[in-house]
């Protein structure tokens, strides 16, 4: 596969797309092919599920150029399986199907995000090159410093920050837009933010926040309209501890749009009937919403925020491209990158990070749970 | 009598105001829709000052990027009414490429080239699995689910260096090398494509999932009973009818990728740099050169921009398939 790649490199990138979305979906019908074929009974398939057991290997030593798996591949698919099938009681050749399907994803998957996830737990007990077992020193340093202790308390803020306000103000602004005229577009301009990357965002806040002295023309628009009524500037993202707020707006102006899509869907799906019956009863608009439309899209706010808890735990690009995490602004996800050249203190934020996302993915799970359960 | 109270019970005080107050919104809807639309014009009201309120900093930095670069640089962008000076000069220094590695040109075709493939992908390979989880029971079918979902949220952090050092130099278990390195860096865009898909599948199958697991059970089971085996089922009838979900997902893995900077910043070094990278290093390096940041950044949002307007109505129906029904 790397000589493919490199001849790819070699050609005009404008050629190497069609061609490498060609290769790939070859690869995927030649797979989906074998999985149609493998079941059907008969002499014929099964020579050429014979035949599979033959070339596999022999494609998966072309790929990846090691002898070893080619082997481990045709031992598990002519022995195995034969095996299996024999016995299979769901007919022959279904083993075979749900590895074809599956497997390219849990294979990726496992060297792409398993294998990296196992190793930085253990890269970080180990030293920064990554080869003497140092215990928890790299936490000790995670903890003992000031500065990283900051970072963490600064990432829990965002977690918690972040969320609600992105939530409310969404919620807020679908129940206003439900069936207003112009609608869309209202909407649209809401949800554009979320098609900015976060460095553009960073780009358009830096002409929002920026300070000059108070005796020259001010550029950012905060401080312009706070000097049009003659105060004076304020450097927004260089003092702290509000510099910190102050980047939090930027994730909220993002995420905001996400809040309101997915609300405003929400809300126009709970059952006109609950409302009207609500109408009839008497209650003002402000109990309609609290009592018939929050309950009704209890599930849809518990998605919006883990959603942008996730999203705000892995923020990096803001920080990065705002303030290189300087003046108490650092967060966790910008010191694992800052600090990737000692693999063991930068494993050991990664953990920690991990650690404090931990408890959404269990409360996630369980909600699945749930729903799986009520389907 | 009233019309909502035929018969006479007897109520309490409370009770029968707030019947009071039903009858009267039965009028107020039926007769006057006029005092409706006035508390709704409210509503509308505050609705338009926070899209004025969220629009405003994105309008700023359109106007500033065709401000010359003197007057950027001494006034805010809101002069522009009392002291008009409109130039495509910005536009014009950024693209003939002035001071990164890569020419802004050069990075907005990386962008593509990194993206399209980038976009393919992860959804021909979450499908299946999606259709594998949602349509052939095996053991221990939900448990891999789950922690497939699980996977979902390590932060890319995590994955970053153990996968760069697994391109760089392979695998290898002792002294027994399992496969060797790509080494294929540089000018290959094979590192991103392969980080891009890896990170895109756990939301991929989940929000494929939810939708293929969705399609009646009849209809595979008639597939079932023609003599269609997964294969067929899966290529001639979940693909299609997962049509909507999968151009969604497309459309978020497109906007996705093409904004990316922390996977680029990490597998696409040099020369096959997209359009968020050299984004970075203008802002870095040249923190001051404010006229090549505002048209560099308008430069890289046009496409994000355009795809989200023209497809807009695929985005809620991709958001809503992973959240619950109704």
């Amino acid at each position: 596969m790397s000589g493919f790649l490199k001849w790819l490199a070699g050609l005009n990138p404008f050629a190497q797309i069609p061609l490498v979305i060609g290769a790939f979906l070859l690869v995927a019908g030649i797979l989906i092919f074998f999985i149609e074929i493998a079941p059907r009974t008969g002499r014929r398939y099964t020579i050429i599920r014979a035949l599979v057991c033959v070339f596999a290997p022999v494609t998966v030593f072309l790929l990846l150029g090691s002898i070893m798996v080619a082997a481990v591949v045709a031992a598990i698919l002519g022995g195995v399986f034969f095996l299996l099938d024999y016995r299979a009681r769901s007919g022959a050749g279904y083993l075979f199907q749900l590895i074809g399907f599956l497997s390219p994803a849990l294979f990726l998957l496992a060297i792409g995000l398993v294998y990296p996830t196992v190793a930085t737990f253990f890269k970080a007990f180990m030293n920064a090159r990554g080869n003497r077992f140092v215990g928890f020193e790299n936490f000790v340093f995670v903890f003992g410093q000031e500065a990283n202790r900051v970072a963490i308390i600064n990432t829990i803020i965002w977690v918690l920050v972040v969320p609600a306000f992105s939530t409310a103000v969404g919620l807020a602004y679908a129940v206003f837009v439900d069936k207003a005229r112009g609608e869309k577009i209202l909407k649209a301009l809401v949800f554009m933010p979320m098609a900015i990357s976060f460095v553009g965002a960073s780009i358009i806040w830096k002409f929002v926040y920026d300070a000059n002295q108070a005796d020259q023309p001010q550029i950012g628009l905060l401080n312009g309209i706070i000097t049009f009524f003659g105060g004076q500037p304020i450097d927004f993202i260089n003092v702290a501890p509000w510099n910190n707020l102050f980047l939090m707006v930027i994730l909220i102006w993002v995420q905001t749009g996400f809040a309101m899509v997915v609300l405003s869907a929400a809300i126009k799906g709970v059952p006109a009937e609950q409302m009207e019956a609500a109408q009839l009863d008497g209650t003002n608009a402000w109990q309609r919403f609290t009592n018939v439309t929050v309950p009704g899209i209890r599930s849809s706010l518990i998605v919006v925020l883990t959603t942008i808890s996730i999203a705000s735990l892995k923020v990096f690009d803001i920080v990065q491209t705002m303030t290189g995490g300087a003046n108490g602004t650092n967060v966790l996800a910008n010191a694992v990158y800052a600090q990737k050249l000692e693999e063991g203190r930068a494993s050991a934020f990664a953990v920690i990070l991990f650690l404090l996302v931990l408890p959404i993915i269990i409360y996630n799970v369980r909600q699945m749970r749930l729903q799986k359960e009520i389907r | 009598m009233s019309a909502v109270a035929p018969i006479d019970l007897p109520v309490d005080q409370r009770t029968t105001a707030q019947l009071a107050r039903g009858e009267k919104a039965i009028e107020r809807t039926t007769l006057k829709k006029s005092k409706d639309r006035l508390t709704s014009k409210g509503a509308t009201i505050a609705a338009i000052i926070i899209a004025i309120l969220w629009t405003t900093p994105t309008f700023g930095l359109l106007v500033t990027s065709f401000r010359p670069p003197e007057l950027i640089n001494t006034s805010g962008w809101w002069t522009i009414f009392t002291n008009p000076g409109f130039t495509v000069s910005n536009y014009d220094a950024v693209l003939n490429g002035e001071a990164t590695t890569v020419t802004l040109g050069q990075a907005f075709i990386n962008s593509i080239a990194i993206t399209l493939p980038a976009a393919l992908f992860p959804l021909v390979i979450a499908s299946m699995a999606a259709y594998a989880f949602a349509w052939i029971p095996f053991k221990g079918r939900n448990i891999l689910f789950i922690g497939v979902f699980a996977l979902q949220v390590v932060p890319i952090q995590m994955a970053l260096v153990p996968l760069l050092s697994l391109f760089a130099r392979g695998l290898s278990v002792g002294d027994t090398e399992i496969f060797a390195g790509l080494g294929a860096g540089g000018n290959s865009y094979g590192q991103i494509w392969i980080a891009h898909t890896i990170f895109a599948l756990p939301l991929a199958i989940f929000l494929l999932h939810n939708f293929i697991s969705e399609i009646p059970q009849e209809l595979i089971e008639a597939a079932r009973v023609d003599g269609a085996g997964h294969g067929q089922t899966f290529f001639r009838i979940v693909l299609p009818l997962a049509m909507p979900a999968i151009a969604s997902f497309a459309i978020f893995q497109f906007l996705w990728v093409w904004n990316d900077l922390l996977v680029a910043l990490v597998f696409a070094d040099g020369a096959v740099g997209p359009i968020t990278k050299v984004l970075r290093e203008i802002t870095g390096n040249r923190g001051q050169d404010w006229y090549l940041l505002t048209s560099g950044a308008f430069i890289a949002m046009i496409v994000p921009l355009i795809v989200f307007f023209a497809l807009q109505r695929f985005f809620v129906r991709g958001l809503l398939a992973g959240s619950t029904k109704g």
